[in-house]
């Protein structure tokens, strides 16, 4: 297998980043932005996709209608409204939303459109229930500036965008799929930079200096899933793939990468179809039904398919492809893995190649009787995909297309990223972005006077705002970078300036506990989001009465990530670390003085470094290390005097 | 050059004039400080004069202000993003002819619509094929032969157009070609015409079924599509005649609720169930396929036809359908004016129907004003205010005084329809006497006998 040079294969990138803005509400009408996940009153929608002139669709969105999903949403009070509904119509661009993109694009050098006009790009997967996403272009062109080891360098912004957020995915079952209504409508900015190459790691940086400049606004969400970007990734000038959802900037350099090797890997396919001397009609020439060959097979995977209701297989003679659609070229890329994905879309699970069998359960027999079928010679391969029918013979026209894809190398197509950094195929490209005006909201006009005061507001630095926020919290340059770019920086503030002026809780403590002690929690792969603001609130305020110590902090949590509890008082029962009482400490520490009496008589006040180290263990963080010490040299001082 | 370009004026017109610039061109602006290429986009009359509308190839719609551009150029035009083509689309002539035949009246109010993402314009489908594309499921339950004769928001719609309306239904009716026949007809002032449809046409042998949308067709949610379709579904198989309104039960895209014409009321500005029965269930809730009868009898008019007698002119079908539109409709209030009832006098009108508070009241200070129009041989009739429920003018003082001045209480008639019917009343006939005989019976389900608890 090969390996990879990066930077031989033209790896062309362009980023667009979505952040959420913290306004007081939604875009389009006076819902707050806040979250949920208790939801209320639900309904539900079937959408379907508007005609075009001379009833052309876009063929992604036709299969979507044909799957006739139904969509169910919930809904809950003060997070979502008749307009979320698509009850009612929008009310007028939130002014905070507006005023936010404005001074970005001010920020960015970017060229303001005079007027901005609001517009429908038609989404028939549910996520919006009007069956559109409204957005409006609020600026072109300008530029963020990165700073790398060679100086400073510049890279293009395309457009600034103001749009609606979608409706939070809550499941996606196969005949319905539900929504929550909260998150739709809250106001997005997105940001479209030019494409560029470099290492991922410079690309990584990119995302990062923009990602900073938004957040040094002080106008944008923080939290999981405030900020999205949305990758395009091309090489030798091949067609652009679109990667979504990229949710953590670690995982983004791995994705890219991925996704660089993948293109490379399946225009080495494309050469070796070329070397086999394959032409487009040599490859679906034949399609025979095979259900009777399989319905005796002892493949569980099969049996499956089988049982299923008016389920048949289908086999694919693709001439000329013995041995191309199992070629990997690296580890993990291949054509075959690629048809998996593809039918996957559909709603299928059962696809199997020549390359592969026999395996899964078919036999050798099984497979000679499909290729007489089919009148496959040696060198022809095929391809087997089973399901419900109607949905078999949309899958096989879309193999089809992707195996004659594959001779040109990569399609252009939308993927996503996965939590392991990778990518895997989720839809065909949508084509031009389809779009109309939304003509329930008045154009808005931008004048200069509506520029005028927003200069002002134009966000320091991210360098600015990290010496700030480092000499006012006393914090070393780390650690205020660290707390800048989580996302407690708000959380952060309030638990400081919260604390009374004897506080023994320093912002340096509060700073790593949110930064570093999450981080490393985050890396064991547990959920931050099962640890609220409010929980870590009350950890803290908790602190600050002196029911738990500095020391329990992390177990909290811990134990909350963990998903162990559900409350902060549950967690701090479960773990036994409330402080104890001097009569508990005091007998606590009798113990241990007892266990260790041999040593304590060997070497006398000497001994009190091990036995401070054996009580700090057995308290657990119970009781805070001065006291502890303080306690426990007086009773050893009235030991030794007394023997 | 036309005159109107695309609605542009004032500085705009005279740039794009001067430089042979028409809507859907392709076009370079340069400013100052930016170029920007694309089409050329028409501007709705109601925005201001000083920016030209382009859409850039991303898809997006941005204003460029005139003052600022230093140079505009028109391109060749370059090509479009080519969709694929839909593999099976529906063609009218491929529809069984075994299937029940409809005709499908449109008013405006468009209920299937087209839209051309290269200009972002929107238009609504008129023929039968582009209904079948838009709605494929139409073509399971019917034959729709669509017409259009009247294009306008409802708030234009009044008596001269349901006249026209009522006299092409029954033209559509005595061909004796069509087992029922849609109205697609704006919201807003759906409910008054169903009304008047419902007393201008008596003994219907077919349903006459009002359908609309409160979300425009325009977009994926419209919920044009399944009132439609459950519209075709009760006019193709209920068996019932009459005249109703079909629109969403709830906010869901599930049930449809088909409503007798005269009890139907739009109770809500934007949601796709705006459309109540008042005073009764709907007459039928369509569920996918099935048809659920609540109420099929709410008037005796309305019989479950048989079903071997489709296509059949009924013997007893009558067309009166004309309006006299000399009727107020006056809403009583704290504070109201009795000059405006004597206004009204004045002005010639022949009919005033109150919408009294209550079981049906007025203040006493409009007692002379009514006494004088009553005397003057103006039909003079109580609904109530509250919409819901009956008035009943024998419970206190004043109502005992107002039916003493001969005023007609109307039961639970919804207002909308009170004021139709007396229009209509007043075209048939010349007698005062008979008028308020016709007022006070029940023609068209108008009247409940009994209101469900
Ligand atoms: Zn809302």
């Amino acid at each position: 297998m090969a390996t990879l040079d990066l930077a031989s294969i033209g790896l062309k990138v362009g980023f667009e980043i979505h952040q959420q803005l913290a306004t007081k509400t939604k875009l389009f009408c006076e819902c707050s932005c806040s979250e949920t996940d208790k939801y209320g009153y639900a309904f539900t929608r079937k959408l379907r996709p508007t005609q075009s002139e001379l009833g052309i669709y876009d063929p992604a969105a036709v299969f979507e209608f044909k799957k006739m999903r139904t969509t169910k949403y919930y809904s809950a009070p003060g997070s979502s409204c008749l307009v979320e509904a698509d009850e009612e119509p929008p009310h007028e661009v939130s002014k905070e939303a507006l005023e936010s993109a404005l001074v970005f694009s001010l920020a960015l050098r970017s060229r303001i459109v005079d007027e901005v006009h609001v517009m429908r790009k038609i989404v028939i997967d549910g996520s919006n229930t009007s069956g559109f996403q409204r957005t409006m272009l609020v600026a072109n062109g300008g530029f963020v500036e990165i700073a790398d080891k060679q100086g400073i360098k510049r890279v293009g912004v395309q457009t600034i965008c103001l749009e609606e957020d979608a409706a939070k995915l809550i499941s996606d079952g196969e005949t319905a799929r539900e929504y929550g209504l909260d998150r739709l409508g809250v106001p997005l900015v997105e940001i479209a930079l030019e494409p560029i190459s470099g290492t991922p790691e410079e690309m990584v940086q990119v995302a990062l200096t923009l990602g900073r400049l938004l957040r040094a606004s002080k106008r944008v969400a923080r939290g999981l899933g405030s900020i999205r970007q949305d990758v395009n990734v091309s090489i030798q000038n091949g067609p652009v793939v679109e990667i979504k959802g990229v949710q953590q900037l670690d995982q983004l350099a791995k994705v890219i990468e991925h996704e660089a090797k993948r293109q490379h890997g399946l225009i080495m396919i494309a050469d070796r179809i070329k070397a086999a001397g394959v032409s487009l009609e040599q490859i679906g020439d034949r399609l025979e039904d095979i259900t009777n060959v399989f319905s005796q097979s002892d493949s569980s995977m099969v049996k499956k398919i089988l049982s299923d209701k008016g389920a048949i297989f289908k086999a694919i003679r693709i001439r000329g492809f013995a041995g191309i659609i199992g070629f990997e070229p690296y580890l993990g890329i291949r054509l075959g893995k690629e048809l998996g994905e593809l039918v996957r879309f559909y709603g299928l699970g059962g696809v199997f190649h020549s390359d592969e069998l026999p395996g899964y359960g078919i036999d050798e027999k099984q497979v000679k009787d499909v290729r007489d079928r089919l009148q496959a010679s040696s060198r022809d391969a095929f391809v087997i995909v089973g399901g419900r029918q109607e949905i078999v013979e949309y899958a096989i026209q879309a193999i089809i297309q992707r195996l004659k894809a594959a001779m040109a190398g990569v399609p252009a197509e939308t993927r996503a990223a996965t939590s392991d950094g990778r990518t895997v195929f989720s839809r065909p490209r949508p084509g031009a972005a389809r779009m109309y005006p939304e003509t329930d909201i008045p154009t808005i006009p931008v004048s200069e006077s509506m520029l005028e005061p927003l200069y002002g507001l134009v966000p320091k630095s991210w360098e600015q705002e990290i010496n700030l926020l480092a000499a006012k919290y006393g914090l070393n340059r780390k650690l205020a970078e660290q707390v800048f770019d989580s996302d407690y920086l708000a959380l952060f503030e309030e638990i400081c300036s919260s604390q009374k002026a004897d506080s023994k809780i320093q912002p340096t403590f509060v700073a790593s506990k949110l930064t570093e002690d999450i981080v490393s929690l985050r890396r064991q792969k547990l959920d931050v989001s099962s640890l609220t603001e409010d929980m870590i609130r009350e950890i803290f305020e908790r602190l600050a009465r002196g029911v738990i110590t500095k020391e329990s902090v992390p177990l909290v949590f811990e134990k909350l990530m963990k998903k162990e509890v559900g409350s902060v008082n549950d967690a701090i029962s479960a773990l036994g670390i409330s402080v104890l009482t001097d009569a508990e400490l005091d007998k606590a520490l009798d113990k241990v003085i007892r266990d260790n009496m041999p040593a304590i008589k060997q070497k006398g006040m000497g001994s009190i470094g091990m036995l401070m180290g054996r009580s700090m263990a057995a308290l657990k963080g119970r009781a805070d290390g001065n006291r502890v010490n303080a306690m426990l040299k007086e009773k050893l001082e009235k030991l030794l005097a007394s023997s | 050059m036309p005159e109107s370009n695309g609605g542009y004026r004032g500085a705009s017109y005279e740039l794009l004039s001067a430089k042979g610039i028409s809507v859907g061109d392709s076009i370079i602006i340069r400013t100052s400080d930016s170029e920007v290429a694309g089409l050329l986009m028409p501007r709705y009359e109601s925005a201001g004069a000083d920016h030209i509308v382009i859409k850039l190839k991303s898809g997006y719609n941005a204003g460029y202000e005139v003052s600022k551009i230093r140079e505009i150029i028109k391109v060749p035009a370059q090509e479009g993003h080519q969709y694929q083509k839909l593999s099976n689309p529906i063609v009218a002539s491929q529809v069984k002819d075994t299937l029940p035949q409809l005709a499908l009246i449109s008013t405006g109010g468009t209920i299937a619509s087209k839209v051309d993402y290269r200009t972002g314009g929107v238009r609504a489908a008129l023929t039968a094929s582009e209904l079948y594309s838009s709605v494929p499921e139409l073509a399971r339950y019917a034959s729709i032969e669509p017409e259009m004769l009247l294009n306008e928001y409802s708030e234009n719609l009044g008596p001269e157009q349901w006249t026209l309306i009522a006299d092409k239904i029954a033209e559509k009716v005595r061909s004796g070609k069509y087992s029922g026949v849609l109205v697609s007809h704006g919201t807003d002032t759906m409910h008054y015409t169903a009304s008047a449809l419902s007393f201008a046409l008596q003994n219907l042998p077919v349903p006459v079924v009002l359908v609309g949308a409160q979300r425009s067709s325009d977009r994926p949610s419209s919920d044009a599509a399944l009132n439609l379709l459950g519209a075709t579904i009760f006019a193709a198989s209920s068996g019932l005649t009459g005249v109703f309104v079909s629109m969403h039960a709830g906010t869901s895209d599930d049930v449809i609720a088909c409503h007798t014409g005269t009890r139907v009321r739009k109770n809500h500005t934007s949601r796709r169930d705006a459309f109540e029965s008042i005073d009764a269930s709907p007459v039928a809730l369509i569920r996918g396929d099935s048809i659920e009868v609540q109420n099929p009898h709410p008037t005796g008019q309305i019989a479950v036809k048989n079903k071997a007698a489709y296509s059949v002119t009924g013997e007893n079908f009558t067309a009166r359908t004309r309006f006299d539109k000399r009727v107020a409709l006056m809403k009583f209030y704290p504070g109201f004016d009795p000059s405006i009832i004597s206004w009204a006098v004045s002005a010639g009108y022949r009919g005033i129907i109150l919408e009294g508070t209550g079981l049906g009241h007025v203040s006493r200070a409009c007692f002379p004003s009514l006494q004088a129009a009553i005397n003057s041989g103006v039909l003079v009739c109580m609904t109530s205010q509250c919409i819901w429920g009956r008035v009943r003018m024998t419970v206190y003082d004043t109502g005992r005084d107002l039916l003493d001045m001969g005023v007609i209480p109307l039961s639970d008639m919804i207002p909308e329809t009170a004021v139709v019917k007396a229009m209509w009343a007043l075209a048939n006939t010349k007698d005062l006497k008979e008028a308020k005989d016709i007022m006070q019976s029940n023609i068209a389900g108008e009247i409940s006998r009994s209101i469900p608890i």
